[in-house]
């Protein structure tokens, strides 16, 4: 029973990461209908943002680990992104939207592979892999056989947090309306007195300085980062995004959970821990096969 | 066509040119030489300057004390750049141009490789000071080292938990990804099972993955002595910190890809008290170390060496030994007796030459004390 609880909790802990950076892959694509490849690059350079930053703050503050602090770290690293995330929409996205959909999903995998390779380079962050500073003091909580640390409380609650705000934003502000609108018609809602472009590089930003946030957070859990550390989460998080119906929210979130529980459960039983990502993807396709639209996605009939 | 003709037609050639050479100046010239290959620049520039440093030192002292044969020892020292493909045309300048008796490289196991094929046709020893892969001696019979294999380290740490750590029960977490892990899990198993240890949960890793909760908890669900991880540090470091946040407080231990700085900087506490295993330790309690890490640090601006500069130092007397048994500087004769060694006395440990010319050697045992690597004991094979 204490075994059970304690996998749930580490699969919680992994599945709100995910479901962070799956928010992130399906806003742009709700918006856009493209899968935005730099996204878990942009993850990596706001956990560098978080690094850089780090003593200049605490410096400022007068000490390490406040909770001011770590605020002020991610809401800093997250404006970065967020700025950066707009900067590669306008310079590499925006010139081929009119082109078929294809040349703009090279490109993105493209500008992922270009943020890649700068940042290993010896004069930007180098290949090897760096502490990351506690940025919040750490606590541990033990409840009979069962561990927790304050980061894996902190997790889902950003992560809910986050859901929350973009489900609000989406659906609550004149902003949020014309995001649905771009995402239902561009043209019609441009005539409708919607600038599109604008909208559309406010999603940008949006989906970049969540991409930040998760990874300041991720970098918390596993205190070593590198520049090809967004690679294998956003892949999941994409996987995540897909299955939970991608362009959905909440679809997001629950995709996440999904393949973090699964994960951490499958890497806990002994004879089938090296095969764990294949079987958890088996399972995604088996889900997908019978729900070809995700698990809250709509199914939709392609119009001919 | 034409041009991957001749590379190909280019090596034996070669070969057998510096044979001709080595066969005419073997007698006349008044020094032997000896060349050695390194990666002095690029990438892996602190290893090939390590063991360089500790080669330099030990052709000093053997000239100091009057060269061999009557001979003084020259050192002919090539940088391969740690590119590939550098490595083959310096061991080709060495031996046709300079006509070398042996060759001494290299620390990475890739380098090694490339270099020995052309050793071996040429007849020439070559004597590796770091490279642990098994395939490089498996080259041909010329080819020698002066470190243990990979492998071999999984049945030092069998008998470091049975013996030291008094663990009956213990769990394997390898990382599937790596050969040298599955290697290092494999004879620790052989070994544990011997001494009549039970492992009680195997589970595996990908390395480069960040999150292990689920594996720790289905190894602390098996209630272990203690858990061999022989992963590479920035994984292991990681694995560390999940397992204390875990509860899971029994010691962790793995092989030399635990060895290093960012282990320390990332794992903090965490790794605490945690073991592994390695070739030498600067600290350890031997007269042949003090003495050596004496010279080192007068010769080297109070330099602290490191393993790779000790098996350097070690390649170097270990062909010096060779010679003089030989008592001659012929490539074959040398050979001979480099393969005859019984009991070498090195700074990493004593050394017997096995059937597939691997050093058979003790281990150190190292243990993460208040922020840095402190030497516990000496393992024997």
């Amino acid at each position: 029973m204490d075994w059970l609880l304690q996998q749930l909790i580490n699969g919680l802990g992994l599945g709100s990461i995910y479901a962070l950076i799956a928010l992130g892959y399906t806003m742009v694509y709700g918006v856009l209908r493209f899968i935005n490849f730099a996204h878990s690059d942009i993850l990596m350079l706001g956990a560098f943002a978080a690094l850089y930053l780090e003593p200049h703050v605490s410096r400022m503050l007068g000490g390490p680990q406040s909770i001011l602090g770590a605020i002020l770290i991610a809401a800093v690293a997250a404006g970065l992104c967020a700025l950066l995330g707009i900067l590669i929409e306008f310079l590499a996205y925006r010139p081929l939207r009119q082109r078929p959909r294809l040349a703009v999903l090279i490109t993105a995998i493209g500008v992922s592979l270009l943020i890649e390779f700068t940042a290993q380079h010896e004069k930007v962050f180098s290949a090897k892999t760096q502490f990351f500073p506690r940025l919040l003091p750490e606590h541990s909580f033990q409840l009979g056989q069962v561990y927790f640390s304050s980061t894996d409380l902190l997790v889902p609650a950003v992560t809910a947090a986050m859901l929350a705000a973009m489900w609000f934003i989406v659906q609550k502000t004149r902003t949020g309306t014309a995001m649905r609108a771009v995402s239902f018609n561009q043209q019609a809602a441009s005539l409708m007195g919607v600038n599109v472009n604008r909208i559309i590089s406010f999603t940008f930003g949006l989906g970049s300085a969540l991409a930040a946030i998760a990874g300041i957070l991720y970098a918390m859990k596993a205190p070593g980062i590198e520049p090809l550390m967004g690679v294998q989460p956003g892949l999941r998080a994409f996987i995540a995004a897909v299955l939970g119906g991608i362009g959905n929210l909440p679809g997001a979130v629950v995709g996440g959970l999904v393949l973090g529980i699964l994960e951490t459960f499958l890497g806990g039983i002994p004879w089938l821990s090296s095969y764990r990502d294949g079987i958890a993807f088996a399972i995604l396709i088996l889900i997908l096969l019978f729900k070809p639209a995700g698990l809250l996605g709509k199914a939709t009939v392609e119009k001919v | 066509m034409l041009v991957r003709f001749l590379s190909r037609a280019a090596l034996p050639l070669s070969a057998s040119f510096a044979l001709l050479l080595v066969g005419c100046s073997g007698g006349g010239s008044d020094t032997i030489k000896v060349g050695e290959f390194a990666s002095l620049t690029g990438k892996e520039a602190t290893f090939g300057n390590s063991s360089h440093e500790g080669t330099l030192l030990a052709f000093e002292e053997i000239n100091a004390a009057g060269g061999l044969l009557g001979k003084k020892l020259e050192l002919i020292t090539e940088d391969n750049q740690t590119k590939p493909g550098e490595t083959a045309n310096a061991v080709n300048k060495l031996i046709a141009k300079d006509g070398v008796v042996a060759l001494l490289g290299e620390v990475a196991s890739g380098r090694s490789l490339e270099a020995a094929p052309i050793c071996q046709q040429s007849k020439i020893p070559m004597i590796s000071p770091a490279s642990t892969n098994p395939q490089v001696t498996q080259t041909g019979d010329y080819i020698f080292r002066v470190c243990f294999i990979d492998p071999f380290q999984g049945t030092v740490m069998a008998n470091f938990a049975t013996n030291t750590l008094k663990a009956r029960k213990v769990a394997i977490f390898t990382d599937v990804k790596s050969d040298y892990s599955k290697g290092l899990a494999k004879y620790f198993k052989e070994r544990f099972a011997a001494n009549q240890g039970t492992i009680v949960a195997e589970l595996d890793f990908n390395g480069g993955d960040k999150d292990f909760k689920g594996q720790l908890t289905a190894i602390k669900a098996a209630a272990p002595d203690g858990v061999f991880v022989p992963g590479y540090y920035t994984d292991v470091a990681l694995i560390c910190i999940q397992a204390k946040q875990l509860g899971l407080n029994v010691p962790l231990f793995g092989g030399d890809g635990w060895e290093s700085q960012t282990l320390l900087e990332i794992g903090k506490e965490a790794v605490e008290g945690h073991y592994f295993s390695t070739h030498y330790a600067a600290d350890a309690a031997s007269d042949k170390v003090t003495a050596f890490v004496a010279a080192y640090k007068k010769r080297f601006n109070g330099k602290v060496p490191d393993a790779m500069a000790a098996l350097g130092y070690d390649s170097a007397f270990f062909l010096a030994d060779g010679i003089k048994r030989a008592a001659t500087a012929e490539p074959a004769k040398i050979r001979d007796a480099l393969a005859a060694t019984t009991a070498f006395d090195a700074v990493t440990g004593q050394i017997a030459m096995n059937p597939q010319r691997d050093a058979v050697k003790s281990a150190v045992i190292l243990q993460v004390k208040n922020g840095a690597f402190k030497f516990v004991e000496t393992v024997n094979p």
